[in-house]
C-alpha cells in the first residue's frame, strides 16, 4: 500500500543538472504531476534552460520547447493556437519561467497573452533573483536581500525596494485564475494546478522556489525555508479565482520575519531595526490580503 | 548526433547522467525508524527516491510494514539532505561519503 | 481571378491561398493593410486559421516560432523597426530550422523618423539565416509567397523566408493581380507536415544547450548547406510555378537585356522596374546596357552572377541601404563574387528614406558605368542623389 499525498507519476527524470536542493526542480516535478502527460512545456532562458542537461539529454517526459528569455507568453500563445488550429484543444500548454523572465524581461509578452485570454498555464518559479547567471537582482528580489548587483559593502547597497507583486498585476488583467504556491506545500500547489484544468483562459501561478546557492543556505534547508516563508506571512498562499481572493493556508505557527530571514546568508547584514521595518511591511500586506479576501468574498455573496 | 536532426532535438533520457557522483554526504535510511510517510520521496528534487515493496525492508511494527517503503537511488542522489531535514522521525542520517569508502 | 490589389493586399491573399494555419502579427506602417486584410478574411469566415493579435513584433515572431514548432504553417508581416525588434527571434527561427514565411515591407530605420522605402531594414538582417526574396511588382509579391512556402518547407532547405516589397511604391499602389485558384495552389503547395514537432505522444526537447565540443558547429554548418541548397530549389520552384501558373520571375536572378550588353547595373526591388525603363531608353540611344535584378539576396546566387556578368566591361551596383564607413551590402557581395575577373565594379548608394530613384538618376549611373570602362574607375562607391550635389542630382 502506498502512503502518498501527491500523484505518484513522475514526468521529470533524474539525471538533470540542477544544483543540490534546487527548489525550481521541485516546482517542475509537482507541476507535471498535476498537469500530466498531455502537456507541452516551454521554457525561456532561466535556470530551467540548463537543468534538463546538455544535448541530447532530455529530462522531461513531455515535449519541451526552449525559447528566448522574454517570449514565454508569446510562445505559449503560439503553441496553443497551433493546437487549436489543428483540433488538439485538450492539450495543456505550460509556460515555465523564472522571476526575471516573468516580472522583468518577459512581462510584456505575458501581459499580452493574458490580455488576449489565451487558454494556457503560466508558472513563474520564483527564486528571487537571476540565479542562472549568478544571483543578480531582479524586480522579484525581496527588500533587504543581498545579490551580486545589490551588494552590501560600505554604504550597505542591499536591495531597498519591495518585491514586485505579480499576482496583483495578473488580477489587474482580469485573469480568470491566479495563485501563489510553494514547494513546501505540494498538495496545495497541485490542487491549484488541477483546478486550473477546468478554467478556460490564462492561469497564472507564482511558485516560491528556494535557491540554496543564491540565498546562501544549506541545500538541506530548501523546504524548511519555503515553509517559514509561508508561516511568517512573507509569502502567503492564496488564490484569486475570478476576482475572489481565497487564502488557501492559514499560518499556524507565529513565525516572525526575523526567524525566516535569520538562517539565510542573503539577509545576514540586516540590523534589528531594518528587520523590524520589513516585519511591519509584511504585517501590513498580510492584513491587506485578509481584507481583500473578506471584501471580495462578500461581494461574491451579494451577487 | 542524429543525422536526421536539422537542429538540436533532445531525445535521450537524462538518466544516462549519473548525478550520484556529485554527492559528498550520503543519506542512509534507518528503516527501523521509518514510518513510510513518504515525505522524503515527496520533497526529493531529483527525484532519486523510489517506492519499493513493503516487504523489502524491516519496519517498526505491522501497521507500518503494510506500507510501501522509500528507497534512495544512489545513482542520482546528489546528497542535498532535504530528505534527512524533512524526515519527521529523523530516520535518515547524512553520512560523509569518504568515511564510507574507508 | 484578376483583381486590382495593392502589394499589401497581394501579400495577404498570398498567405490566404497558402492555407496558413496561424497568423501572428503586430501593426506597423506601411505593413498595416496586410494585417487588416487578414483580419477582414477572418471576420468574413474566408480564412481557416488562428490569428494572434500580439503586443509586439518580437512576440509575433516568437509565437510564429512556437506555432511552427507545433507543426503548423505560419505567417507574419512587418517592416522597419518592427523587423529590427524581431532580430533576436529571426536567428531563433532559422536556428530552429522553421520554414516560416514573412512578408516584409521595406522601410527605412530612424532616426530621423521616416516611413518611406529603403532596404536598410532587411539588409540589416542579412546574417539571420533567412532567405530574402526581393520583389518588383504586386503579382510577384503574391506569387513569391506561395513559392516561398514551397521552397522553405522543402526537406533539404527547411529555412525561413522573407518576401520583400517596397513601401508605398508596391505596398500601397494598386496593380491588376491574378489570384490563383485555390485548387491549383493546393496542388502546387501540399500541406505542411514536418518531420519533427512538439508532440505529446513523442516527448522531445527543441533547442537545448550544446557544449563547445558538442555539435553546435555541425548544426550551423547544416544550416549553411541548406541555404546553399535553396539556390537550386528557388530556381526549380520558379520553373514549376511557370508550368502551373504561367508566370516566371527568373528564380534567384532576373536579367533584362543583358545577353548582348557590355555594361550592367545590378539592382534589387521595385527600382529595377525604373531601371528597365532606363535600359530601354538608352538602348534606343545606342548604349549596350542591361540590367540584373537580384531576387534572392540570401541565398546569394554567386554562380549565376559570375555567369551573367563575366563578359561585362564594367558593372554598377545600386544599393538602397548603407553601412556607415563602407559601400553598400549588395555592392560588396557582387564585387566579392566577381573577384579575379578584372572588371571595374562601382557601388551607388541612393534612394534612402524613400527618396525617389528617378530615371534621370539611373541614367547618370549607367553613363558613369559606361565611362568607367574607358576612363577608369574614380571611386569604389559613392552616395548619389544627395541634396545640393549637382553631379548626382535627381
Amino acid at each position: 500500500m502506498k502512503n502518498l499525498t501527491i500523484p505518484e507519476e513522475e514526468l521529470m527524470l533524474p539525471g538533470h543538472t540542477a544544483c543540490l536542493g534546487c527548489g525550481a526542480t521541485l516546482a517542475m516535478r509537482y507541476a507535471l504531476k498535476a498537469l500530466g502527460k498531455n502537456t507541452i512545456v516551454t521554457i525561456p532562458a532561466c535556470c530551467w534552460a540548463v537543468i534538463p542537461g546538455v544535448y541530447p539529454a532530455r529530462t522531461l517526459e513531455v515535449p519541451l520547447l526552449y525559447t528566448a528569455f522574454e517570449v514565454t507568453g508569446a510562445a505559449i500563445s503560439g503553441i496553443k493556437n497551433a493546437l487549436e488550429a489543428t483540433g488538439n484543444d485538450d492539450i495543456n500548454v505550460l509556460g515555465f519561467a523564472g522571476d526575471g523572465g516573468t516580472a522583468d524581461i518577459g512581462i510584456q509578452s505575458l501581459s499580452g497573452a493574458v490580455e488576449r485570454g489565451e487558454n494556457v498555464f503560466y508558472i513563474m518559479y520564483d527564486n528571487e533573483a537571476y540565479m542562472n547567471t549568478g544571483v543578480q537582482r531582479s524586480s522579484s528580489t525581496p527588500k533587504g536581500a543581498w545579490t551580486t548587483t545589490t551588494q552590501v559593502g560600505k554604504v550597505r547597497d542591499w536591495k531597498k525596494e519591495k518585491k514586485k507583486n505579480m499576482v496583483e498585476i495578473m488580477v489587474a488583467h482580469n485573469i480568470p485564475y491566479a495563485a501563489t504556491a510553494s514547494i513546501a506545500f505540494p498538495e496545495d500547489l497541485i490542487k491549484k494546478l488541477e483546478k486550473g484544468k477546468n478554467i478556460k483562459g490564462p492561469k497564472f501561478y507564482h511558485i516560491y522556489a528556494t535557491c540554496p546557492t543564491g540565498w546562501r543556505i544549506s541545500p538541506s534547508k530548501t523546504v524548511e525555508i519555503a515553509r517559514l516563508a509561508v508561516e511568517s506571512k512573507v509569502f502567503p498562499l492564496y488564490e484569486v479565482d475570478h476576482g475572489v481572493y481565497n487564502i488557501t493556508y492559514m499560518p499556524k505557527k507565529n513565525v516572525s520575519v526575523k526567524e525566516y530571514m535569520l538562517p539565510q546568508g542573503r539577509f545576514r547584514h540586516l540590523t534589528e531595526d531594518e528587520i523590524k521595518e520589513i516585519q511591519s511591511e509584511v504585517d501590513k500586506d498580510w492584513n491587506l490580503l485578509l481584507e481583500k479576501e473578506k471584501w471580495t468574498q462578500s461581494l461574491n455573496k451579494v451577487q | 548526433m542524429n543525422d536526421d536532426f536539422p537542429t538540436p532535438i533532445t531525445t535521450e533520457p537524462s538518466t544516462k547522467n549519473k548525478t550520484g557522483t556529485w554527492r559528498t554526504f550520503r543519506p542512509v535510511i534507518k528503516y527501523e525508524n521509518c514510518i513510510r510517510c513518504m515525505i522524503c520521496w515527496k520533497f526529493c528534487p531529483e527525484p532519486a527516491i523510489i517506492i519499493v515493496d513493503s516487504n523489502k525492508y524491516v519496519a517498526k511494527n505491522d501497521a507500518i510494514k503494510k506500507l510501501d517503503a522509500p528507497e534512495i537511488n544512489y545513482d542520482f542522489c546528489k546528497g542535498c539532505g532535504i530528505c534527512a531535514n524533512e524526515c519527521p522521525t529523523k530516520a535518515i542520517d547524512m553520512v560523509f561519503e569518504e568515511s564510507l569508502e574507508e | 481571378m484578376k483583381k486590382m490589389l495593392t502589394g499589401n493586399y497581394a501579400s495577404a491573399y498570398g498567405a490566404k491561398v497558402s492555407k496558413v494555419k496561424v497568423v501572428s502579427a503586430y501593426p506597423i506602417t506601411p505593413q498595416t493593410t496586410i494585417v487588416e486584410k487578414i483580419a477582414e478574411f477572418i471576420a468574413n469566415g474566408e480564412f481557416d486559421g488562428k490569428y494572434i493579435r500580439v503586443e509586439s513584433e518580437h512576440s509575433a515572431m516568437a509565437s510564429c516560432i512556437a506555432a511552427e514548432n507545433t507543426g503548423v504553417r505560419t505567417f507574419t508581416a512587418t517592416s522597419s523597426h518592427g523587423l529590427a525588434l524581431m532580430h533576436e527571434m529571426l536567428h531563433w527561427a532559422s536556428g530552429a530550422r522553421l520554414p516560416i514565411v514573412m512578408s516584409v515591407v521595406n522601410r527605412s530605420l530612424g532616426p530621423p523618423w521616416s516611413i518611406w522605402s529603403d532596404q536598410q531594414d532587411t539588409i540589416s538582417q542579412r546574417d539571420t539565416g533567412w532567405m530574402q526574396i526581393y520583389t518588383e511588382n504586386n503579382q510577384e509579391v503574391l506569387d513569391s509567397i506561395i513559392m516561398a512556402y514551397r521552397i522553405a518547407e522543402n526537406e533539404i532547405v527547411m529555412l525561413p523566408a522573407m518576401v520583400i516589397e517596397d513601401a508605398f511604391i508596391l505596398s500601397h499602389t494598386m496593380e491588376p493581380v491574378d489570384i490563383p485558384d485555390q485548387a491549383d495552389v493546393d496542388e502546387f503547395l501540399p500541406d505542411y507536415n514536418p518531420k519533427f514537432k512538439l508532440d505529446v505522444s513523442e516527448p522531445m526537447g527543441f533547442g537545448s544547450l550544446i557544449m563547445p565540443e558538442g555539435p553546435f558547429m555541425e548544426f550551423k554548418y547544416k544550416g549553411h548547406e541548406s541555404m546553399n541548397n535553396a539556390l537550386k530549389i528557388i530556381d526549380e520552384t520558379d520553373i514549376l510555378f511557370k508550368k502551373k501558373f504561367g508566370r516566371s520571375y527568373g528564380g534567384t536572378v532576373e536579367t533584362y537585356k543583358l545577353d548582348n550588353a557590355k555594361y550592367a547595373l545590378v539592382m534589387m526591388g521595385s527600382t529595377a522596374s525604373t531601371g528597365k525603363e532606363v535600359v530601354d531608353k538608352m538602348r534606343d540611344e545606342g548604349y549596350e546596357v542591361g540590367l540584373l535584378r537580384i531576387r534572392s539576396f540570401r541565398p546569394f546566387p554567386k554562380d549565376k552572377l559570375r555567369n551573367y556578368l563575366s563578359n561585362m566591361k564594367s558593372i554598377g551596383v545600386f544599393d538602397r541601404s548603407y553601412t556607415f564607413g563602407y559601400g553598400g551590402a549588395v555592392f560588396s557581395e557582387v564585387r566579392n563574387t566577381m573577384y579575379g575577373k578584372n572588371i571595374p565594379i562601382k557601388g551607388y548608394i541612393g534612394g534612402l528614406g524613400g527618396r525617389d530613384v528617378t530615371m534621370n538618376l539611373i541614367e547618370k549611373i549607367f553613363l558613369d558605368v559606361v565611362n568607367m570602362s574607358e576612363k577608369g574607375q574614380d571611386k569604389d562607391y559613392e552616395w548619389v542623389g544627395l541634396n545640393g550635389d549637382k553631379r548626382w542630382s535627381q
